[in-house]
């Protein structure tokens, strides 16, 4: 296993880095647009030179663009299962990139804030992520590289409709934008769930970390617009960013204060068990990893806790992924071996902190 | 409501059709009481059998789905009712192929909309609506309207539309 993937294994992405507005509990903004380009049949309908040929053709388009010149293009139809699930991790591609077939790539820039994969649902679907409360900024990014890929492409746009997607639901500004939260003082409170029904209410979608169709694991939650057309992205960009967002943290701030003020000791106890959990684990699933290093994660935003920095914590919760495990560790692993594995590398970094 | 053609005092309430064999209809109307004396009561024994209705049916119920599968998008191919059982769409020209379809499945989506609003590309010089100042407005003519205040509601409703248009 070597290549330039292995070089990326190494380091965190941008939007992990733990800064920007309100980072202690929103982890990453993320913005993502669905474009598809004239002359070609959506993906469900494009057989195998058809899908050959988009990818071709949307490559080029991308180098063409002086905006994107410097990207990584991974092929991702020839990565191993291993290097995709990789990507998967890292926010990079999406499970449905991952786990289809035929011609289909992805090409990302250094920082990774920014990627743009090429045949998933439709043609392209751009991403910009920023860590913290950035959704401003990374429409403005994503905004850019639209503009840029649309010198170079002619997309499908209709008069009413807007950007036609293969999907109806993502039809009009094509926009999805995604924050990710971690709030694990609503969960101790057990008021999660008045946060999920008003944001359903919102017509906002509540999903787990890795989006569609994911638990919610160690107390991270995204939180997305569902509604495309009909609503500019300023508006959908507006409604998250100044309204919904700073709401939600402000339940999550109170809920954690609460806790400080009148359940100290049961607080801290959540928060050392577990650090001595991460500590002294000899086998450790990933689930259960995240759950701990959840707790620590709010123990030292809280201040009771300071034996350990937010960069070591974020870069865990990378790196105790299944294929990140592996990736590092230079090779294939069973279950059990990952769960051993996985034990070793938090004991080792948070013993060295 | 007729009388009884028989005892000619009731009222008329049952009413039968013969189609003879020449094709000519002879309608009977008659009260309970004089259908009963002439044994019509009785519901006539099924002349169909079990069988036969079945194969109605189904054949109903095959003709009735071919009226969607007879939808289908000359482009790429794709049915309406393989959209509805995939969810997704094969190419461009499918939102007119089912427009009426996609309309109401829009709506519902979407939170009543059917109409973008939004950026667009450029290379087609569209003017890109002021989105935020459509929405201030919005605002503001809510809070009229809650204020009772009908004057300024209408008003600030004109301005909304003036930028819809634009």
């Amino acid at each position: 296993m070597s290549g330039p993937l292995d070089e990326v294994a190494r380091r965190a992405g941008e939007w992990l880095r733990g800064v920007g507005p309100m980072h202690e509990i929103v982890i990453s903004s993320r913005i993502r647009l669905a474009r598809n380009v004239r002359g070609y049949h959506f993906l469900s309908k494009a057989d195998t030179a058809m899908r050959a040929e988009l990818a071709e053709a949307l490559a080029n388009a991308m180098r063409r663009a002086t905006l994107l010149k410097d990207m990584l293009h991974v092929d991702v139809e020839h990565l191993d299962e291993l290097d995709r699930q990789f990507l998967v991790e890292r926010h990079l591609i999406s499970r449905q990139l991952a786990e289809g077939t035929g011609a289909r790539r992805v090409a990302f820039d250094v920082s990774e804030a920014a990627s743009i994969m090429i045949n998933e649902e439709d043609h392209l679907r751009i991403q910009v992520m920023r860590s913290g409360l950035q959704i401003s900024a990374a429409w403005e990014q994503i905004n850019a590289i639209d503009d840029a890929l649309e010198e170079h492409l002619d997309y499908e746009f209709h008069p009413q409709y807007g950007y036609l997607t293969a999907c109806p639901t993502n039809v009009g500004t094509g926009i999805r934008v995604s924050v990710m939260l971690h709030l694990p003082a609503l969960r101790l409170t057990n008021e999660l769930e008045k946060v999920g029904q008003a944001a359903r209410d919102m017509k906002l979608a509540v999903r787990g970390l890795h989006g569609e169709g994911t638990e919610a694991l160690g107390d991270f939650f995204q939180i997305s617009n569902q509604i495309t057309l009909g609503r500019g992205e300023a508006e959908i960009i507006d409604d998250l960013g100044t309204a919904v967002i700073p709401k939600i943290v402000e339940y999550e701030l109170a809920a954690r204060e609460a806790l400080l003020k009148g359940r100290l000791q049961a607080l801290d106890d959540k928060v050392w068990r577990a650090m001595g959990m991460l500590k002294a684990a000899r086998l450790i699933s990933s689930s259960e990893a995240m759950q701990y290093l959840s707790h620590v994660r709010m123990g030292l935003h809280i201040g009771r806790l300071s034996t350990i920095d937010l960069q070591t914590l974020n870069e865990l919760f990378l790196q105790i992924q299944p294929a990140h495990l592996q990736k590092l560790h230079g090779e294939r692993l069973s279950g059990e071996q990952r769960s051993i594995e996985r034990a070793a590398v938090i004991r080792a970094r948070l013993n060295a902190n | 409501m007729g009388l009884c053609e028989r005892c000619k005092k009731a009222k008329a309430t049952f009413h039968l059709t013969n189609i003879e064999r020449s094709g000519d209809k002879a309608e009977r109307h008659l009260c309970d009481k004089c259908a009963a004396e002439e044994g019509l009561l009785q519901a006539p024994k099924a002349s169909v059998d079990l069988s036969e209705l079945l194969e109605n049916f189904i054949a109903g119920a095959k003709s009735g789905a071919a009226d969607l599968s007879g939808l289908v998008c000359e482009h790429c191919g794709l049915s309406y009712v393989e959209f509805r059982n995939q969810g997704l769409l094969g190419c461009a020209h499918d939102y007119e192929r089912f427009k009426d379809q996609i309309n109401r499945l829009l709506e519902r989506t979407h939170d009543g909309s059917s109409h973008h609003v939004g950026k667009a590309p450029r290379s087609l010089g569209l003017k890109p609506k002021p989105q935020l100042d459509i929405r201030r407005l919005r605002r503001q003519l809510e809070e009229a309207v809650a204020g009772e205040d009908y004057e300024r509601a209408a008003d600030l409703r004109d301005r909304i539309q003036e930028l819809e248009k634009s």
